[in-house]
């Protein structure tokens, strides 16, 4: 959001003023201000801070030294990440196999829903709109006792080779599937929310324009609107993609037997036992081989994640 | 021909940026907002594309059923089972005849149950009213025209990024009794007094919950909040300073009425979030997080996959939704009355 005012603000320049102002006032204010802000630093990156630290510590050092400390002589290593990343290596696999599609197609699936249902005019719009959105506020524990049964009674293997005469996969690839089909239903309300209020701000005009040169809705979409949504696409992967990455309920509802080996991320760290005091550095290393995709994410793309958050509401 | 000029000058990268921009103005911009997308309706009459409603089906039905199907066909289906007596295997048999609410009144004179409703009610309102006014707060002093503004504002919005699971091993780790960095801090700053057995003692427990899930989404009401800020014109400021408001008292009275909007959006989808608590609560502490923490999310998973006890879990299932929905359906329907769906 450093990008310029959403909307154009005449008074731009009487709030520099405004601000300047406040400067030659209140000096001391400033440097309060500073102080503030970077003490609330402190607070969200502390923890963060501190399992870093300890990620990177040998037991025995780990036990010794302050949480948010360097390893000291002798008490840094590997170790932790080592076992961190075996335990967790297959499990990384399953959460891209799962995410990477899960985001792709409830965006594009949001994407012509809200083309659809934004450009045409029509006395029912609305209650469907409507019913789009709600979808976002759904608890899921509404739907899980109902999941589980559903997937207890397709058989994804069998299905896909009934319907598309596919040989039959490996259970581990089918359970993946399920999890893809319903990340995939349940993200659609948010990617419609996203891409409608996107596609509201683009120009009518332009889009009656080429419908009189004779172009169909469908080619409008195609070579106008496709073209035109690229940076709400950005917005709404990057989006969809933090939301699958870090979802545990779905995976431990859907997936037989607590995930098997079909368990993505969030399982693999939350089975990572813990209990034992010794293996916080090698829990902490986990959750960062966990959370390393969306970190990374979010430090390349967080203005585009910012702007899904706040589209969400 | 002309026409055609116009398709290409709004074709422009220029125009793209443009329309790039202006997507945030969702976010609770209030009455600028609602103006704008007034102007840019008309100028577009809308009912550009009605002939072809039947062309645009194949656009939104598609995803209309696979959404539908999962989200409103999985709810019915659930009322559903919450009226039988399922505890068995695959599914329950269907006896409409047989069909009572049963299991609503065994959740109703369960102890348990109301414990949990409890504390999910605290949950909700405790975390939700603290990260707004942490929110707001953070956002007025992100929005004082500091240096490094995207910085601070990348790192305070930064551990929404993360999952549940992550946060909590994070939390569980910070709130450890012995090596745990909060009490390691109080001790080292000679604060022993102060130090707890923050989550295994009831009376910490959910405070200690709520606490990490502040840290987790209070960026998230100042992302809403600045954005509410930044569609405030400069000139309600002014107006304030001059007739000789405090700083506080220019917040007070004439910032805060202006971001209604922004505390609803915010409020609602917290709330959400407060709903969702439980992948924290099952990674910090396992299936049952016993009495002091127990929300109507653990005990509905508990009960129905826990025990297989499908209908009672289902029935408080739609308990659940009912509180969602009355939180959430005033909000929408506030929404689709300004026309800001």
């Amino acid at each position: 959001m450093s990008s310029p005012p959403a909307s154009p603000n005449p008074d731009d320049h009487t709030r520099r003023e405004r601000i300047e102002q406040t400067l030659r006032d209140a000096d001391r204010t400033r440097v309060a201000l500073y102080a503030i802000l970077l003490g609330l630093v402190g607070f969200y990156l502390a923890p963060l801070e501190a399992g870093l630290m300890t990620a990177f510590k040998t037991t025995d050092a780990f036990n010794r030294t302050v949480p948010f400390f360097p390893p000291v002589s002798g008490g840094f290593t590997f170790e932790p990440w080592e076992i961190a990343f075996d335990a967790m290596s297959n499990a990384l696999i399953n959460s891209l196999l799962l995410a990477v599609p899960a985001t792709i197609l409830s965006a594009t699936l949001g994407s012509i829903a809200a083309y659809g249902l934004t450009t045409i005019d029509w006395k029912y719009q609305m209650p469907l709109v409507a019913l789009f959105v709600a979808g976002i506020f759904i608890p899921y524990q509404a739907v899980l006792v109902p999941l589980s049964r559903l997937y207890a009674i397709v058989d994804t293997q069998e299905l896909l080779s009934f319907l598309w005469g596919l040989p039959l996969m490996h259970e581990h690839y089918a359970s993946i599937i399920n999890l893809i089909v319903t990340h995939t239903a349940y993200g659609i309300p948010i990617t419609f929310l996203l891409f409608r209020s996107y596609y509201q701000s683009l120009s009518g005009e332009m889009i009656e324009a080429a419908r009189l040169d004779g172009a169909s809705v469908t080619s409008i979409y195609r070579n106008i609107v496709l073209p035109l949504s690229k940076p709400m696409f950005a917005v709404t992967l990057i989006y969809q993609f933090t939301q699958v990455w870090n979802d545990l309920l779905f995976a431990l509802v859907i997936l037989p037997s607590g995930g098997g080996a079909a368990a993505p991320v969030t399982i693999a760290l939350n089975s990572l036992t813990g209990g034992i005091v010794e293996s916080f550095n090698t829990q902490m290393a986990g959750a960062f081989v966990a959370a390393l995709p969306t970190l990374l994410v979010y430090v390349l793309f967080g203005e585009q994640f910012a702007k899904g958050v706040a589209g969400e509401t | 021909m002309q026409r055609l000029r116009d398709v290409l000058r709004r074709l422009s990268p220029g125009r793209e940026a443009d329309s790039g921009d202006r997507e945030l103005r969702a976010d609770g911009g209030g009455a600028t907002a609602t103006a704008e997308r007034t102007d840019s309706d008309t100028r577009t009459g809308r009912s550009l594309l009605s002939s072809d409603f039947v062309q645009s089906m194949p656009f939104w039905l598609p995803p209309f059923l696979l959404m539908g199907f999962f989200v409103y066909g999985a709810i019915g289906w659930n009322l559903v089972i919450s009226l039988t007596d399922f505890e068995g295997l695959l599914l329950p048999e269907y006896k409409v005849s047989e069909f009572d609410l049963e299991m609503y009144r065994e959740a109703f004179s369960d102890p348990s149950f109301w414990t949990a409703a409890q504390n999910t009610l605290v949950l909700l309102v405790a975390f939700t009213a603290v990260c707004l006014l942490f929110g707001l707060l953070l956002a007025i002093l992100v929005d004082q025209e500091i240096r490094f503004e995207n910085t601070l504002r990348t790192i305070y919005l930064l551990p929404m990024s993360l999952s549940f699971v992550v946060t909590a091993k994070f939390w569980a780790w910070m709130y450890n009794p012995e090596i745990g960095m909060v009490n390691v801090t109080l001790r080292q700053l000679g604060l022993d007094f102060l130090t707890l057995q923050w989550i295994s003692n009831p009376d910490t427990k959910l405070a200690a919950v709520i606490f990490a899930l502040i840290w987790q989404f209070s960026g998230y009401a100042m992302v809403v909040y600045l954005a509410g800020l930044r569609a405030i014109p400069t000139s309600h400021y002014e107006a304030a300073k001059v007739d000789g408001a405090s700083t506080v008292k220019m917040y007070w009275r004439v910032i805060l009425p202006q971001l209604r909007a922004s505390t609803m959006s915010a409020a609602v989808v917290l709330m959400v979030f407060a709903l969702k608590a439980f992948d924290f609560l099952y990674v910090m502490f396992g299936n049952n997080p016993g009495p002091a923490a127990d929300i109507l999310a653990t005990l509905m998973f508990r009960e129905a996959f826990g025990s297989n006890n499908w209908a009672y879990g289902s029935a408080i299932a739609i308990v659940l939704f009912g509180m969602a929905l009355a939180v959430v359906a005033p909000y929408l329907y506030s929404e689709y009355r300004r026309g800001e769906l």
